[in-house]
């Protein structure tokens, strides 16, 4: 039984460890190209970024959003999707540990877990009710 | 509210510089280090109306040094990345501390790879530790939506020079042979491999104290968009007497999670602007891949003093320009 868990945890140190290594690159990766398209169609405007500017839009609006810019080749949306790729990578980490902790049948670990991806999600929520 | 009247004012005064000189502002000024360290009435980005491509270059530029001193000093890129931002080049601290956020969880993804492989980091503890360091990052970004942007500044400042001191504090690889019950409990006792790749156990107690401060940790971390990694390793190092190597990268490999929970209010407020993330997140995590390189082939310590040192001067402007109610 010890043994098998720890060959598990050496497993899922391995594919977290991967994880997160390639998640970066890829969204960084998106990012750099979004923000070349952007610089090419903006680079010559100037900046208006000492004005903050509060908006209030739900992250299922901000998707569409991103969405419908992909589709106009917007190099900020195309920073945007790099963004949200990077936000999925230390979120599918925990998905993927909240997995292994399931097959360990190490149910105070799912339980944490749990917790952790309940939090986020209240957060998400909270964000944008007023 | 007290935010947008404050910039309104400024660009108020901007246009009546403008106007009184008629034609577009002086560009012959030679900005000089003065600029950072004296106050000034405007910024650079007031003088000069920047492009978006000369924004972004000198941002890949800085974001670079900032990733550098962040890792040198062990501080973190995203303690360099604010007052850059905001003293700097003008931009509203809420949209620095957006840039800053997103700008750790590529840093703290990518450097908690490589440790998370080797098995150094406790993944365990980290989950664990993650339910007070998510809380408290939600109260923070909470609290930073409705806070003065001058009180963000302020205690940013206080934040930094606590860090820098902290980062200069002597480390003892400590190991402790006895959990406590609570500790054993969670499972948060473990094991790393030493440099001949014998494993090291070690245990843990304080569970609850450590819980606690990393509650802190997260807030400090959601107000202020940084990784926090001075508090986390305080709860982890000298609360729950976890060993240096274990705990540092622990830290590193929660900041993303913990990044994300105020990371995602501030995205639906606004406050990350795709236009400085972009240069942010790549400068940075450059900059910090060249200082884990230096790192290697040259002894930290005189680095870590002289950054420090530079660090402390951040922090006394950042609390200046606060209280002056320039940020």
């Amino acid at each position: 039984m010890e043994q098998k868990n720890r060959f598990s945890d050496k497993t899922l140190q391995t594919i977290v460890g991967n994880l997160l290594r390639y998640g970066v690159w890829l969204a960084l990766s998106v990012g750099a190209i979004g923000g070349t398209v952007y610089l090419v169609k903006h680079g010559h405007e100037s900046i208006h970024y000492s004005s903050f500017t509060e908006s209030d839009k739900s992250i299922g609006q901000l998707v569409r959003e991103t969405i419908a810019g992909l589709k106009e080749g917007s190099g900020s949306a195309i920073i945007f999707l790099g963004i949200i790729l990077l936000f999925l990578t230390p979120a599918l980490r925990l998905v993927l540990s909240f997995f292994s902790f399931l097959i360990e049948k190490d149910y105070r670990y799912v339980l944490i877990t749990l917790i952790v991806m309940l939090i986020i999600g209240i957060s998400i929520s909270l964000g944008y009710s007023h | 509210m007290t935010t947008r009247y404050k910039v309104t004012f400024e660009t108020a005064l901007f246009f009546l510089y403008i106007n009184r000189q008629e034609g577009p502002p002086p560009i012959n000024r030679q900005p000089s280090l003065n600029d950072f360290f004296l106050p000034s009435e405007y910024s650079f980005t007031d003088f000069f109306s920047m492009t978006i491509l000369a924004f972004t270059l000198i941002m890949l530029l800085g974001a670079f040094m900032a990733g550098l001193i962040g890792s040198l000093s062990g501080l973190g890129g995203g303690i360099v990345i604010i007052p850059l931002l905001t003293i700097g080049l003008g931009v509203n601290i809420h949209y620095a501390v957006g840039a800053a956020l997103v700008s750790v969880i590529a840093t703290s993804s990518g450097s908690a790879a490589a440790y998370v492989r080797e098995g150094i980091t406790n993944m365990r503890l980290g989950i664990f530790l993650e339910i007070a360091t998510t809380t408290g990052a939600v109260c923070g970004a909470l609290i930073s939506t409705i806070a003065p942007g001058s009180f963000i500044a302020v205690l940013f400042g206080l934040t930094l020079i606590f860090s820098s001191i902290n980062s200069l504090r002597k480390k003892e690889e400590q190991v402790l042979e006895q959990s406590s019950p609570l500790a054993r409990k969670l499972k948060l006792d473990g094991s790393y491999p030493d440099t001949n790749g014998r494993p090291i156990r070690y245990g843990a107690k304080n569970v609850l104290g450590g819980f606690g401060m990393m509650g802190i940790a997260g807030m400090m971390s959601g107000l202020l968009g940084i990784g926090s990694g001075a508090f986390k390793v305080i709860a982890m190092d000298n609360i729950m007497r976890i060993p240096f190597k274990v705990s540092t990268t622990t830290s590193n490999f929660m900041m993303g999670v913990t990044a994300i929970a105020s990371t995602v209010i501030y995205l639906q407020k606004g406050y990350v602007q795709p236009g400085i993330c972009m240069p942010t997140m790549i400068g940075v995590l450059f900059g910090s891949i060249a200082g884990s390189r230096i790192l290697i082939r040259s002894n930290p310590k005189k680095l870590r003093l002289f950054f420090a040192v530079i660090i402390l001067l951040l922090a006394i402007n950042m609390i200046y320009h606060g209280i002056a109610g320039k940020i």
